[in-house]
């Protein structure tokens, strides 16, 4: 029994008990899964570059809270890059997206004050200094609002691995958007007090 | 010249889905890897063998980083961000576990961190030297061995009976005796 691509019966044949009807139905039925099967397939593969682009290029990060004022605010979009990350040409200055030591499912927004090797002021501003060194594969990640910012000045070091991606951009709002600007007036000279990038330092 | 080119379009055609798809397959879902060094014998790398073991690093287990006590897991080594090491998770946050060669005796781990531990004391260097480490570092659960044959199994999770972490009365007890210190990492 057989039926042309509409499902019209070309040749009726003995015993052939289906309907034309049926048949078209079923055939309907093949190429509508057949498109979807194509459209999930187009959709995971884009799905896919996404994921890799987010992951291994480029990122928008919308960010909340008052650490980084007045440098980011809430609400602003920033976009950030993972190659500097990757090469480890991050430096002192430079403001970067990290997981929270404190909480994994969470990212924070610091700037770098200190790296590997690098002397830092536990405490700047108040009459007794109190100083550390940033210990091996560590950065110290210090807010720009630094009265209202937890940081590497209650949690302590950071494991560069924890670091994402570094800040390149802010997209939004429209009126402050471009190249970042940068640390507040004395706030890396009083924080860094010594630098011999590149020492090991153990804890 | 025609199907030379349309040879090498449909190649790179086919190179631009392969990669990201496999890709984004190899960060949700796990990977393969071998073991390398003696720091979890005798669960890993048994002595009497030359090759080392081959175990299947299950990512998808820890996509919100929930592990539990006893657990093997990858991380990236606190020290050096493009080591990664293979140690078992002893205590979670909020455990206070009884340290074997760190600068405190007692330590409570503090939230977001955990304490690693590889099984083979005095050969590895874990929690006991950097202290309890951010879960964030974590980047896999060890769920089989895959290699070699004969020891293919699933990994359970195991906590020896002297590393477990300390009962209420016994951290009341040292608490008392101001014994029990909070690492600031």
């Amino acid at each position: 029994c057989s039926t042309d691509r509409h499902g019209r019966q070309i040749a009726a044949s003995p015993g052939c008990t289906v309907s034309p009807v049926i048949r078209m139905f079923f055939s309907r039925l093949r190429s509508a899964v057949w498109k979807a099967a194509a459209v999930v397939g187009y959709a995971v593969q884009y799905g896919c570059i996404a994921h890799c682009t987010l992951e291994y290029a480029a990122d928008f990060i919308v960010c909340s809270g008052p650490s980084m004022e007045p440098t980011i605010h809430t609400q602003d979009i920033l976009i950030t890059e993972k190659f500097s990350i990757m090469l480890k040409t991050v430096e002192v200055g430079d403001v970067v997206i990290a997981r929270s030591p404190t909480n994994p499912n969470i990212f924070i927004c610091k700037r770098v004050a200190g790296m590997e090797g690098d002397k830092v002021c536990l405490n700047p501003g108040s009459f007794i200094k109190k100083y550390r060194w940033v210990p091996r594969g560590h950065v110290w990640l210090v807010g720009d609002n630094m009265g209202n910012s937890s940081d590497s000045r209650i949690y302590g070091p950071v494991p560069y691995a924890l670091l994402r991606s570094k800040v390149l951009y802010k997209v939004w709002p429209p009126g402050d958007s471009g190249s970042l600007r940068g640390p507040p007036q004395g706030m890396l000279p009083g924080l860094r007090t010594m630098g011999d990038t590149g020492r090991s330092q153990d804890r | 010249m025609q199907a030379a080119r349309r040879y090498f379009k449909s190649f790179a055609s086919g190179f631009v889905v392969a990669v990201p798809v496999t890709v984004t397959f190899l960060d949700y879902v796990g990977y393969v890897a071998r073991v390398e060094g003696a720091s979890m014998q005798p669960f890993l790398n048994p002595e009497d063998r030359s090759f080392n073991d081959v175990v299947l690093l299950n990512r998808w287990s820890v996509r919100n980083f929930k592990v539990n006590r006893g657990d093997v897991v990858s991380l990236a080594s606190p020290r050096d961000p493009e080591q990664r090491i293979i140690k078992r998770v002893i205590a979670l946050e909020g455990d206070t576990v009884k340290t074997r060669t760190y600068k405190n005796r007692y330590v409570r781990v503090p939230s977001g961190h955990f304490w690693v531990e590889g099984d083979n004391f005095g050969h590895s260097l874990d929690s006991n030297f950097f202290g309890p480490v951010s879960v964030g570092l974590m980047h896999a659960r060890a769920s089989h061995i895959l290699w070699p044959p004969q020891r293919w199994q699933r990994i359970k999770p195991f906590l020896p009976d002297d590393r477990r972490p300390l009962d209420k009365d016994t951290i009341a007890h040292l608490e008392e005796q101001g014994a029990v210190s909070i690492p600031n990492t």
